[in-house]
């Protein structure tokens, strides 16, 4: 029964894994001939401060996406799993920019955060016309909001979903004892989204690892290094340096920290054991 | 611009080891794709309009040796074109840049030599451009559109009101930035978050002040070819520009691609603007009056009072080339080779570049150029390529690839001082 979905996992997967560890003990630019490299590559990324700071890039991005987009989509779809038809409006408004491709976002937002011709200077704000992707200590922020706004309306649709299951006789009951909407948000709402919470924060995380589009074109990594996280230095790395074998040393490196991180997600939550969560159990 | 996504990345990664390992084994056998007839892989926008027509013309004329030709976008071209031709699966006919990238070609015995075969067409090309398809002397690409040399643009209705002119030497460059300042615009448009224009400053200021000299030495991966004293002083001499505000607060936010540049310089929002010939048709569109009104000057790049440079050498593209690969069939060579002969820059095709303000670098156009509509452009950059001492390839396209990326890298932290010009010396010292 599995069967065709492991020959394509195989194939789309393990098979070009094998293929990347391989490439990481060559030098190869693409075009010449494969020299045998040893550890060479491994010791070269490991010593190079560009590789290293976009490790702690990356390390950044993805706390910041989470201490970002978390909080904000768990009280949205809390609120949107209401419902009245006035939320049902919202929820189609909010969830807008799930159709649309990364890309066209990342030119969208280029354009309104041009400090020249943006929305600053056509609206006449001085406030919004600052340098926002030119700021290298700005410019990871920057990203951080472009992709809380991208993938918030993503994960809101998880929490509307996860609310929407929590039993009403839960409400109904701690409303005869008397709990407002507070006390039934921290004591029925969160507690019993706590899978979803996990689920959603896994996909947060692992998906902030190896985020590159949307970066790729909302700044190419720059100003200078400041955005050049680890999946965007692979690529540079790989198709533009052509240098092959550096650039699936940090493949694997993501490979490993996205396994460990989400593997290690599970583990500290207890979403491995997978316990019910239905009433009476 | 290329729209990759991490997903594409990954397994196009993944895609190229079976590709090493079909290397290794078999190494570079000839004939890969042939028997279909020779094919040609071109790139879109430019002067994609007149290499259809070639094509085209071609193929009436030869319903035998048809080309069959591809068009892709920059960046995806850039990529595709390393593995197709690593892999054996390249086009007959390979569009290129030279450089660095020819030479590797070469090395790894990816092309021929058309020395011989296309002597007809090299005999009339501007030895400047035609120079830079060689390798130790023998032809292994021709050129196939327009020469792009970089110009100095000024909008003249900026310059008058802040009471300045065009600058013709370093230090009328640096009073014409503090009079633009005085002004209340950005002196010079620079579009620093793509990078790439950064580089024509350091480039010309690094000729200007140590003559051709000065790259060579980087090109020659002489030790501390970066750290000599002349391209010490260019990168210095960067510092200076960006510190006196010459290129405004937020141009490391300013894109390229969406000519977020030279649209600074027709809105009047700033003086001036280092770029590429190619972009004039931009101001003719978005401008109009501003050209016909004579307000949109242009010039070479200022002389550095004390420097060693030619003022006439230019920086740039000297043209794209097309290169004939090595794995294709001997018929499709044959074909490939004939058409770059006969067909390339013939009168049909000088016309249609022309047409869409583009100069070929062939000798002896001047009087074509003069019955043009708007000649006063195109006779500038024909004059400013023809007359050129030294014509110097795009940095990032002359050195290869692993080099041009850290020096992009490098180039930026210097514009937004990150890094002092001995920082950056030194980290591209370690390069070579």
């Amino acid at each position: 029964m599995a069967a065709p979905a492991l020959i394509l996992f195989g194939v789309f997967a393990i098979v070009p894994l094998f293929g990347v560890a391989a490439l990481s003990f060559v030098h190869w630019d693409g075009l010449g001939a494969i020299t045998w490299a040893g550890f060479d590559n491994w010791t070269d990324a490991a010593s190079d401060p560009v590789s290293r700071n976009a490790l702690w890039l990356t390390v950044k991005l993805t706390v910041l996406c989470v201490l970002f987009q978390a909080p904000v989509s768990l009280l949205l779809g809390v609120f949107l799993a209401g419902r009245q038809r006035y939320r049902a409006l919202l929820a189609t408004l909010f969830f807008l920019p799930l159709l649309f491709s990364s890309a066209a976002v990342a030119i969208t937002f280029t354009a309104l955060l041009d400090p020249n011709f943006g929305a600053g200077s056509a609206l006449d704000l001085p406030l919004l016309a600052q340098n926002w992707l030119g700021d290298p200590q700005l410019a990871l922020y920057v990203v951080v909001f472009v992709i809380g706004w991208c993938f918030i309306p993503f994960h809101t649709l998880i929490y509307q979903a996860g609310t929407r299951q929590i039993p009403r006789e839960l409400y109904e009951a701690s409303r005869m004892d008397g709990a407002g909407p507070v006390q039934q948000f921290f004591h029925i709402t969160l507690p019993m989204l706590k899978y979803t919470i996990v689920t959603s924060t896994t996909l947060m995380t692992v998906g902030s690892l190896t985020y590159f589009d949307l970066i790729f074109v909302l700044t190419g990594g720059g100003p200078g290094n400041a955005t050049r996280v680890l999946p965007l230095d692979m690529y540079l790395t790989g198709f533009r340096s052509y240098d092959m074998g550096r650039a699936s040393v940090l493949a694997l490196v993501l490979v490993i920290v996205g396994l460990a991180v989400s593997l290690g997600l599970n583990r500290i939550t207890g979403a491995s054991r997978m316990e019910s969560q239905s009433e009476g159990s | 611009m290329k729209l990759g996504t991490r997903r594409r990345s990954l397994l196009a990664l993944g895609a190229v080891a079976p590709v090493a390992a079909a290397l290794g084994a078999c190494g570079n056998q000839p004939g890969g794709p042939s028997g279909d007839g020779a094919t040609a892989w071109g790139l879109t926008g430019g002067a994609e309009e007149a290499m259809r027509a070639s094509f085209e013309a071609w193929n009436e004329a030869n319903p035998d040796d048809q080309i069959t030709a591809e068009y892709f976008a920059n960046d995806a071209y850039k990529e595709k074109i390393r593995t197709a031709i690593g892999s054996g699966n390249a086009p007959t006919l390979v569009f290129g840049w030279a450089g660095a990238t020819l030479a590797d070609y070469v090395a790894n015995d990816q092309v021929v030599d058309v020395t011989e075969s296309t002597s007809a067409l090299t005999e009339r090309l501007l030895p400047s451009v035609a120079q830079v398809g060689m390798v130790d002397g023998k032809v292994y690409a021709v050129p196939n559109n327009q020469s792009q040399p970089v110009v100095l643009y000024h909008n003249n209705e900026v310059l008058e009101a802040a009471g300045t002119q065009v600058p013709t030497t370093w230090s009328e460059l640096l009073a014409a930035v503090e009079a633009l300042k005085g002004a209340d615009v950005i002196p010079i448009a620079l579009a620093g978050q793509s990078v790439w224009p950064e580089l024509m400053w350091i480039s010309y200021l690094a000729d200007r002040v140590g003559g051709e000299a000065a790259f060579q030495r980087v090109l020659d991966g002489e030790a501390g070819a970066w750290s000599h004293p002349d391209m010490l002083r260019a990168a210095q001499m960067i510092t200076e520009l960006v510190d006196a505000g010459a290129f405004g607060d937020g141009f490391a936010s300013v894109v390229a691609d969406a000519g977020a540049d030279h649209a600074l310089v027709s809105t009047g929002k700033a003086g001036m603007i280092l770029q590429g010939s190619w972009i004039y048709p931009e101001f003719l569109t978005n401008a109009p009056d501003l050209v016909a009104g004579g307000n949109l000057l242009f010039s070479t790049f200022p002389v550095v009072e004390d420097g060693a440079g030619d003022p006439t050498s230019i920086v740039g593209n000297p043209a794209n080339y097309w290169s004939i690969t090595a794995s294709a069939s001997e018929a499709d060579q044959g074909t490939a080779a004939d058409y770059l002969s006969e067909a390339v820059y013939d009168e049909e095709h000088i016309d249609s570049l022309l047409a869409i303000g583009a100069v070929p670098p062939v000798a002896g156009l001047e009087d074509r150029i003069a019955q043009e509509d708007d000649p006063a452009f195109l006779d500038f950059t024909y004059a400013m390529v023809r007359d050129a001492a030294h014509f110097e390839l795009s940095w990032d396209q002359a050195i290869p690839a692993d080099q041009a990326q850290e020096l992009l890298n490098n180039l930026s932290r210097l514009f937004l001082g990150e890094i002092t010009a001995e920082e950056f010396a030194e980290a591209m010292d370690a390069t070579l």
